[in-house]
């Protein structure tokens, strides 16, 4: 877990108003801590990480940023669900799972 | 974050594997330390940096705290501190446990802390509600997929067109006519070829999918290409080429005959019309093949030879 300061130091141009200004639009959501100050967990980093690629390598202008998380937020939950679904299909008798391939393959 | 330089890694300096225990980890220091001791080898000024190496290692791996922390990447051999390796998004992503960033997240009964909320089975519902729900009242279909399938043809193939015959991977064939002119990496779609549709029995082919077929060219030995031209290098004579002549020269519909103008320099582009694709043009390129045995005569004449409009190709040439 890193506070906001330490996560600006992971790259080198990265303003800490630039950082606060994807927390304002919920692009990145770390935990509020007690004390006013944030707290980004691994996945808020990964995720900071990824719209810094995405603004800075990939030149994704700001407003298309949102489209693009909200288009990769929606794959990844139909990738959990269809995880889901998969382990709820595996857990079936043989026969039912059998049934279940041949739908898919028709 | 300080950034040093590679080091060595503490168990290759040691010697010892991973998963060696503190005992043999000490053992491997002594012996180690021993051969290397600066003052049991006053002659090898090398020894004084081998030992500090081993010290170095010996102590980041006797140090249980320190020694995980190497090994999980933290730190290096130096014992900085070392960038942390870069987590991807990804490895998030498809945590079903992690729900922060899931669509529409606000308006879910179980957000809060994690457990049991993986996921909605609502979720499944809508999804599958079309393919499930009305399966009686409605006969569920849905159109194949399009198969891809890609298919090497000649040259020659390419320019004239052709039918060729693909064998599908399950067991089909197909005659693909492939239009003259076709180009390298284009795409043939034969409507109606690719995969059966979901709830299609009938030989209703509206529901397949396309057969693509992406078309690659074989280089051809001598012909060349260049959009709808057709370029060739043809090898001339040097009496031809001083001379001039009429040739038979090879097309891709066959062999036609060219006049060669006299003094034909080497390179010089030749042009047969509408010989090429499409309407294209050949285009013919000289090349002037000297003799490859002794020509005394030949090279008697040139020794005595004064041109009459003495030329230097190389005028222009010179840079200053």
């Amino acid at each position: 877990m890193m506070e906001l300061n330490a996560v600006i130091t992971l790259f080198p141009d990265l303003a800490t108003d630039e950082l606060a200004e994807w927390i304002e639009r919920r692009w990145v959501q770390p935990e509020l801590g007690n004390v006013d100050i944030w707290i980004f967990h691994p996945v808020d980093v990964a995720r900071v990480q990824l719209i810094y690629d995405l603004r800075r390598t990939l030149d994704t202008p700001m407003e298309t940023v949102p489209l693009v998380l909200s288009l990769l937020d929606q794959i990844y939950d139909l990738r959990c669900t269809l995880k889901s679904l998969t382990q709820a299909v595996a857990a079936q008798p043989a026969e039912v799972l059998a049934a279940v391939l041949d739908a898919l393959k028709a | 974050m300080v950034k040093s330089q590679t080091a060595k890694d503490p168990y290759d300096i040691l010697g010892v594997t991973r998963k060696a225990t503190a005992d043999e980890i000490r053992a491997a220091y002594r012996k180690l330390a021993k051969l290397h001791h600066p003052d049991l080898n006053p002659g090898k000024p090398d020894a004084e940096a081998a030992f500090k190496e081993l010290t170095a290692a010996n102590a980041l791996l006797s140090d249980p705290e320190q020694r995980t922390r190497f090994d999980s990447g933290e730190i290096d051999a130096h014992g900085n501190e070392r960038a942390p390796e870069r987590d991807f998004y990804r490895d998030f992503g498809d945590d079903v446990r992690q729900t922060k960033y899931r669509p529409d997240q606000r308006y879910r009964a179980s957000q809060g802390n994690g457990a049991g909320q993986d996921f909605d089975p609502a979720d499944l519902d809508s999804i599958f509600a079309q393919a499930f729900a009305d399966h009686d009242a409605r006969r569920f279909k849905t159109p194949g997929a399009d198969a891809y399938y890609s298919l090497r043809i000649s040259f020659l193939d390419a320019v004239n067109g052709a039918t060729r015959r693909v064998s599908l991977p399950d067991g089909r064939t197909l005659d693909v006519s492939v239009p003259a002119g076709v180009k390298d990496g284009q795409v043939l779609r034969l409507k109606g070829q690719g995969r059966q549709g979901y709830g299609d029995d009938t030989a209703d082919t509206s529901l397949k999918g396309d057969a693509l077929i992406t078309i690659t060219i074989a280089p051809h030995p001598f012909f060349h290409r260049d959009g709808n031209d057709v370029l060739l290098e043809l090898p001339v004579t040097l009496k031809e080429a001083v001379l001039g002549a009429k040739v038979e020269v090879p097309t891709p519909k066959g062999m036609v005959s060219l006049q060669i103008p006299p003094n034909s320099s080497s390179g010089s582009r030749l042009r047969l019309k509408g010989r090429g694709i499409a309407g294209g043009h050949q285009y013919v390129t000289l090349k002037l093949m000297l003799p490859t045995e002794a020509e005394p005569e030949l090279a008697q004449f040139l020794e005595t030879w004064i041109p009459r409009h003495p030329v230097d190709p190389r005028k222009g040439m010179v840079t200053t």
